[in-house]
């Protein structure tokens, strides 16, 4: 940025105060709002250009001072001049919003996770210490935080306008934002896109800590149950480990460490394993068959939640062992294997 | 030089002995019946005119609620459903049934046949069945108004359109599907004509630029309307039997209908510009006394525009998880189709140089119209520059800034091309000081209300919210001020005009000593145009050959 950091906080900062502009309170902030005076000056340029031209022509040749007109058919190099001009500044424009709009949406490798359900017309936050908020986020300052979004029904997007950053939440695929804050406080949270009736009513507050009290806010809010914990449930629960349990002889592909990795489908597709592949190969198993494997999964649209989803990708994405899938399983297998033999004991209490 | 040069053009006829021709295309016949059953444009266009007026102050009358309600952060007016109601029936009623039929089917209708020297459109009765299309379309609208309203928003955003409303979305949906086949029949009107009718010696080149933009709109509403048409079944469909295209349950993808929207309607957005940029292009010249600077350069812009518009509709979803290099891609072309725009607007304002200028009421309004749709083409470019685009969108920055291109820049140069063409279309001038004022009370009533919305928008402020937090009042109390003002500077001219149907003064054949051929026939035109066909043997905009013709009348009278 070409101007001086004390003027930038000066003019930021009045122009904050007077409630005029935006709290700038992420990392990107800055950037944006340089974008932003940059094209404000175009504007303000271009608007006095033409205020200008139309103003000096319209005093100089007004009928009284200029009764005749003078034909001018054009002029190629004053054409070409306002063409050119103006095309290059769209140009810059363009660059310099394409980096931005990378620097915005791609988040750093180190970003903690944190899940957002939108629906009509709340915001649900899940964090993968088993923390759960509604209409509320609370993220440390001065760490990366990457929200993995998703609506349950219809078009959402969430928005935090002092951290200049937005992202449509869409039903049935997951979107991501990240963001780093820099000043702790509370900021609000947006549902930006129309939604229905209570669309003005989907908003919350984004409060930021300093990392010791988040530290605090952590221990003191989890429900005591981490989502891979749910997830682990819910993957006994619904049979999942019958198939995937990691060992030579199983149905299903192993999980273990499957995140991140690179799988080849049957149709010969490579895909990479992250959380919208393995919310898609739960509902939709039929087109994510792992090469090598039956076409056997039944499908699970309908049967999970979308927070259930969340758990169960939140498992899957830690399970680096198959070492409790196999002892669940066994478990549940020795459940149904349990023996009807009386014992010595129990005959003995039915004696007589 | 003489002693005391007037600074007006107008020249009227001596009101003393001044009469109305005999015969014109409005005595012609008489009868209801010879106006409901006329192939006559004319006519048509003046049934366009009456039926655009009166759903262009409906339009208003919700904006005004919208307004009305923002006045407080709190939800106090009505409940969050009717508000939500107001805002779509405001969208759907102003881009529907107002701002895309507005130059073409009026003006257009009205001039652009006689601007090339023809004596009807090429389908007259093609061009009726439009207006009672457009009817159709309208009465639909009024119907799901009555019967409760429809509150998807006029961009219908599946799902919510298909599975979450319980509002009229079939009616409203089937108005806007009726509609959309109203602006087909006109624009594939429009193009025969200019392609078959043109006057001995009309070459494309000697075409005035109104009709060059108007060429432009048409091509973009009979290719890009049908996509609407089919975007809208699909809608229908996927409501009443739930066929899944776009439903992620059903294997169907909720972005495609969004897809398909902007295909039509960001065309649209040029649907309704273009025809305007032809009004300017015709007031500038009438009163700088000034060829069009650069004819060439303006006629192919629209052109470029028409075909660019095409290219860049999903710079409406740069947020929306579109794979980053198709934003790219967008965001490319966004940023080229805006240079045909600066290019227009910069031969306007070269028009004026060393011309001969005067201030009458339409070159007042096409003044707002250069400065507005500066402002207003300028945000564009914040919104088609990606990073930029992610903050502003769905946000007030974005309704203001296409507030200010559609109703900063097409409802002036709507405005400007009513009062320039009143003469012509009814025989009588409006009153030149009053009309003044409304422009003046427009100009600033519009930017009272729109520029808050910028900061409104830059603070964070979503649209479409019936309710907002407390620090944002005091910008929407300004913007609901400018409103006020603005429903005044719309409603002087519908007063003063009604009133000058009977009380103006006899315009004459050519008020402002215009070069088109519509002003060298009598005003209110004959039915037929033209008692002989003209033969064209001059430019456009050619002063000289005005001048001269002058000269020659007075002699041969004198």
């Amino acid at each position: 940025m070409g101007i001086s950091p004390v003027l930038w906080q000066f003019l930021v900062k009045w122009l904050h105060n007077s409630a005029l502009f935006p709290a700038e309170a992420s990392t990107i902030s800055p950037y944006t709002d340089a974008l932003y005076f940059f094209l404000l000056l175009m504007t303000v340029v271009g608007m006095l250009l033409v205020c200008v031209l139309v103003f000096t022509f319209s005093i100089r040749y007004r009928r009284e001072k200029h009764p005749v007109a003078t034909q001018i058919e054009g002029s190629t190099l004053l054409e070409a001049t306002w063409t050119i001009i103006p095309l290059a500044i769209f140009l810059v424009t363009f660059v310099w919003g394409a980096l931005l709009y990378f620097r915005i949406y791609d988040p750093p490798a180190n970003a903690m996770n944190i899940y957002v359900v939108g629906k009509q017309w709340m915001w649900k936050a899940e964090h993968p210490g088993g923390q759960h908020e509604i209409n509320a986020l609370h993220v440390p300052a001065g760490r990366p935080v990457q929200l993995t979004m998703i609506s349950q029904d219809v078009f959402h997007s969430f928005s935090i306008p002092d951290f200049r950053v937005k992202r449509e939440v869409i039903p049935g695929r997951y979107t991501t934002v990240w963001f780093q804050a820099t000043d702790p406080g509370t900021y609000h949270i947006f549902c930006t896109q129309y939604c229905g009736t209570q669309h003005s009513g989907m908003i919350g507050e984004v409060t930021v800590l300093t990392p010791d009290d988040y530290e605090k806010w952590t221990r003191q809010s989890t429900s005591g149950m981490s989502l891979a914990q749910n997830g682990e449930r819910l993957f006994a629960s619904m049979g999942c480990n019958a198939c995937h349990s990691g060992t030579a002889a199983a149905r299903g592909p192993n999980l273990a460490g499957v995140y991140g990795s690179k799988l080849t489908l049957t149709n010969g597709n490579q895909v990479l394993v992250n959380d919208a592949y393995l919310r898609d190969a739960i509902l939709n198993p039929s087109e994510h068959v792992t090469a090598g494997f039956a076409p056997i999964m039944p499908t699970y649209q309908g049967q999970i939640s979308e927070d259930g989803l969340i758990d169960l990708v939140e498992y899957i994405k830690n399970l680096q062992t198959n070492y409790r899938v196999q002892q669940t399983q066994m478990t549940s297998e020795s459940d149904k294997a349990a023996p009807q033999t009386p014992t010595e004991g129990t005959t003995e209490t039915v004696k007589p | 030089m003489s002693t005391q040069i007037s600074n007006t053009i107008v020249l009227l006829p001596d009101q003393a002995t001044a009469k109305l021709p005999k015969r014109n295309y409005i005595n012609n016949e008489h009868g209801l019946l010879s106006w409901l059953l006329t192939g006559d444009h004319k006519r048509i266009a003046m049934l366009y005119l009456i039926s655009i007026t009166f759903f262009f102050f409906i339009g208003g009358a919700f904006a005004g609620l919208i307004r009305l309600e923002l006045l407080t952060p709190a939800p106090d007016l009505v409940s969050s459903d009717t508000y939500n109601k107001f805002f779509t029936m405001h969208g759907i009623i102003m881009i529907f049934l107002f701002l895309v039929p507005s130059v073409p089917a009026t003006l257009g209708n009205f001039f652009i046949p006689i601007m090339i020297g023809a004596k009807d459109l090429a389908f007259p009765k093609i061009n009726l069945l439009s207006w009672y299309l457009y009817l159709i379309g309208g009465t639909l609208t009024l119907t799901a108004l009555v019967l409760g309203g429809v509150d998807t928003g006029w961009t219908f955003t599946t799902p919510l359109s298909t599975h979450y409303l319980n509002t009229h979305v079939i009616t409203a949906a089937s108005a806007i599907f009726i509609a959309g086949f109203s602006s087909i029949f006109t624009g594939l009107n429009f193009i025969v004509t200019i392609h078959r009718m043109r006057a001995p010696g009309m070459t494309w080149f000697r075409m005035p630029l109104f009709c060059w933009s108007n060429y432009a709109a048409s091509i973009l509403m009979v290719l890009g309307t049908p996509v609407l048409a089919i975007a809208i079944v699909l809608v229908a469909l996927e409501r009443l039997v739930g066929i899944g295209v776009f439903d992620p349950a059903k294997g169907g993808d909720p972005l495609l209908f969004q897809h398909l929207f902007w295909f039509y309607s960001h065309p649209a957005v040029y649907i309704m510009i273009l025809p305007g940029m032809g009004v300017i292009s015709e007031v500038i010249s009438t009163f700088s006394r000034k060829r069009v600077f650069g004819y060439t350069a303006v006629a192919f812009s629209s052109v470029a525009i028409a075909l660019f518009g095409f290219f860049v509709w999903a710079h409406h979803m740069f947020i929306m998880g579109v794979s980053n290099y198709s934003a790219l891609v967008f965001s490319l072309l966004t940023m080229l189709v805006a240079v045909p725009s600066a290019i227009k607007i910069f031969n306007w304002a070269f028009t004026l140089q060393k011309g001969s200028i005067t201030f009458e009421t339409p070159m007042l309004y096409a003044f707002g119209f250069m400065g507005l749709f500066t402002i207003g083409g300028l945000t564009g470019v914040f919104l088609g520059s990606l990073g930029m685009d992610i903050h502003l969108t769905e946000t007030y920055f974005i309704v203001a800034h296409f507030h200010f291109v559609m109703v900063g820049g097409m409802l002036m140069a709507f405005l400007a091309g009513i009062h320039f063409w009143w003469p012509k279309m009814t025989g009588r001038m409006y009153p030149e000081s009053l009309s003044k004022l409304a422009a003046v009370t427009t100009f600033i009533g519009f930017n009272l209300t729109f520029l808050p919305q910028f900061i409104l928008g830059y603070l964070g402020m979503p649209r479409r919210y019936h309710a907002y937090p407390q620090e944002y009042q005091v910008l929407n109390v300004l913007s609901t001020a400018g409103a006020t003002v603005l429903g005044v500077g719309y409603m002087l001219p519908l007063l003063y005009l009604g009133w000058s149907l009977k009380y103006g003064a006899i315009a004459g054949d050519n008020p402002w000593q215009a070069t088109g051929l519509e002003w060298q026939i009598q005003s209110p035109p004959l039915t037929e145009n033209f008692v002989t066909i003209p033969i064209v043997d001059y430019e456009a905009y050619d002063y000289e050959w005005l001048e001269k013709k002058q000269r020659e009348e007075v002699t041969t009278v004198g």
